[in-house]
């Protein structure tokens, strides 16, 4: 069974989202992802200050088995990156919801939020 | 659902996460295809390869029909038990399939690909004609591959636990590429993953105890995904990825498994074949290891300046190398470097001779 946490927003791409207290937001794959990748290898991250739009490919997530594309879960402009995924890919299998986050995003549009999948939508979509 | 091999439960009860291969329902790995990978390099592995087609050939032709089916020449097995690796072409000289054949007390046994299974007896079947030759499936057989430097002893081990000490002294006398049946087993010392190792046929209904004793022994269960990384590290080629029916063996590396004496054989896309040898110029399977970050996979494209293009054939994440490696079918001329294009950017690679890994070392420079 996957680990789901009730306090994180997810897109059916398999993106989970956290919302911090400044309103940004920070983005990583679920725990389903990572198994159904196996074991991750290698981590592309997206540039600090791009303009991203919904649903854009802007990182790759690569297992042994297969390459993956990492997508903008809502629009705006990257904030940050984790650098340190670059050199500890295999975090993405270890720690999926806390230190292999990707990157972290200012939305263009805070209510766009609303359009995201809970907790119990997400593990209905994993089924 | 797809075929069940006589270990599926024995996969289910290790962890396995199950995949359809080729209609079978197989592991693709059992937690971490790296851990699985590593285990085989360093210690022993071992692998439900039941799903593979074991095909015996009996008749006063038989050696004349294998003469004629295949491109590697069954003459140079010359005692019961030796092994030898062949392409099985058609008369385009195109690779229908890659086997072992062993040479057996009455005949040959043949281990066919999975997915190719019905192509293969089809072809097989309609090659027969004129010769005195039957083919036996032997459905009834499962088969294990225990490999890794620990494979043998262990497999030793077992068997002399078990006071099967003739067994343990057979495993212990087999030299490379023999294989010897033993109280209704055949017991191979061949494999797929560049170690030493064996590769057991064994009746079904034995094939779970003898799969506990193996783990209780501490063998790591290795699923396909392994056997896909351990294979390429070991440069072996794998059927629809590095060859198929449009490729001669000549471009896929297989040149030495031509037997082109005795001149008079006549074997199956000979004449093409030459020709082909004649002109030179067809393209070559290298090794690539990629000097940028990413993973090469099949099908992308290589870049060789000046010279022309190629393909990426197989490609992964090399665990015991700890980069990305492939093997590609380039131009002829192609040096020691060249591009690869990985999702959208070329990166470059080195052009090294196969194989990457053997018995456990990294030996491509």
């Amino acid at each position: 069974m996957s680990n789901i946490p009730a306090e994180l927003k997810y897109v059916k791409s398999h993106e989970w989202i956290r919302v911090e207290d400044d309103g940004t937001v920070t983005v990583g794959v679920t725990d389903y992802a990572q198994q159904q990748l196996g074991d991750v290898v290698f981590v592309e991250l997206p540039e600090v200050d791009t303009e991203v739009g919904d649903g854009d490919d802007i990182a790759v997530v690569e297992s042994v088995k297969a390459a993956s594309d990492i997508y903008a879960p809502l629009p705006g402009k990257i904030i940050a990156v984790n650098e340190a995924l670059v050199d500890a890919p295999e975090k993405v299998n270890e720690d999926p919801y806390g230190e292999a986050w990707f990157f972290r995003m200012e939305l263009a549009n805070a209510d766009d939020l609303n359009e995201l999948l809970s907790a119990d939508d997400y593990a209905a979509e994993c089924e | 659902m797809g075929k069940q091999t006589a270990l599926y439960e024995q996969h289910l009860a290790a962890g396995g996460k199950m995949v359809d291969f080729g209609g079978w329902d197989m592991p693709i790995h059992y937690g971490s295809q790296i851990q699985e990978h590593n285990a085989v390099r360093q210690a022993a592995g071992v692998f439900d390869v039941s799903h593979m087609t074991i095909v015996d050939i009996h008749g006063s032709d038989a050696k004349a029909y294998l003469q004629r089916l295949l491109a590697n020449n069954v003459d140079k097995l010359k005692t019961p038990g030796k092994a030898l690796y062949s392409g099985m072409l058609n008369e385009q000289g195109g690779v229908i399939d890659d086997l072992i054949v062993y040479l057996t007390e009455d005949g040959y046994r043949t281990v066919v690909n999975c997915a190719t299974r019905e192509k293969d007896l089809a072809w097989m079947e309609q090659q027969r004609a004129g010769f005195d030759v039957s083919l036996t499936e032997r459905p009834e057989l499962a088969m294990l591959a225990v490999q890794g430097p620990n494979a043998i002893a262990t497999v030793a081990d077992i068997f002399n636990a078990s006071e099967r000490t003739h067994m343990a002294e057979l495993v212990q006398g087999l030299n490379v590429f023999q294989g010897l049946p033993v109280d209704g087993w055949f017991i191979a010392r061949t494999g797929y993953t560049g170690e030493d190792g064996l590769e057991i046929m064994i009746p079904a209904e034995q094939a779970a105890d003898f799969w506990q004793a193996l783990l209780a022994q501490g063998v790591q269960p290795a699923g396909l995904g392994a056997r896909d990384t351990l294979r390429l590290e070991a440069g072996m080629n794998l059927y629809g990825n590095d060859m198929d029916d449009s490729i001669s063996p000549l471009q896929a590396g297989m040149g030495w498994t031509i037997a082109w004496e005795p001149a008079e054989r006549e074997f199956n896309g000979r004449a093409p074949l030459a020709s082909e040898k004649e002109a030179g110029d067809s393209p070559k399977l290298v090794g690539l290891i990629l000097e940028g970050r990413g993973i090469m996979r099949a099908h992308q494209k290589v870049v060789v300046d000046g010279i022309g293009e190629g393909e990426i054939t197989s490609g992964t994440f090399s665990p015991t190398m700890q980069q990305s490696i492939a093997m590609a079918r380039v131009p002829r001329a192609t040096g020691d470097s060249c591009q690869v294009e990985v999702r959208g950017k070329l990166v470059a690679a080195q052009v090294v001779k196969l194989p990457f890994v053997r018995n456990g070392e990294i030996v491509c420079k």
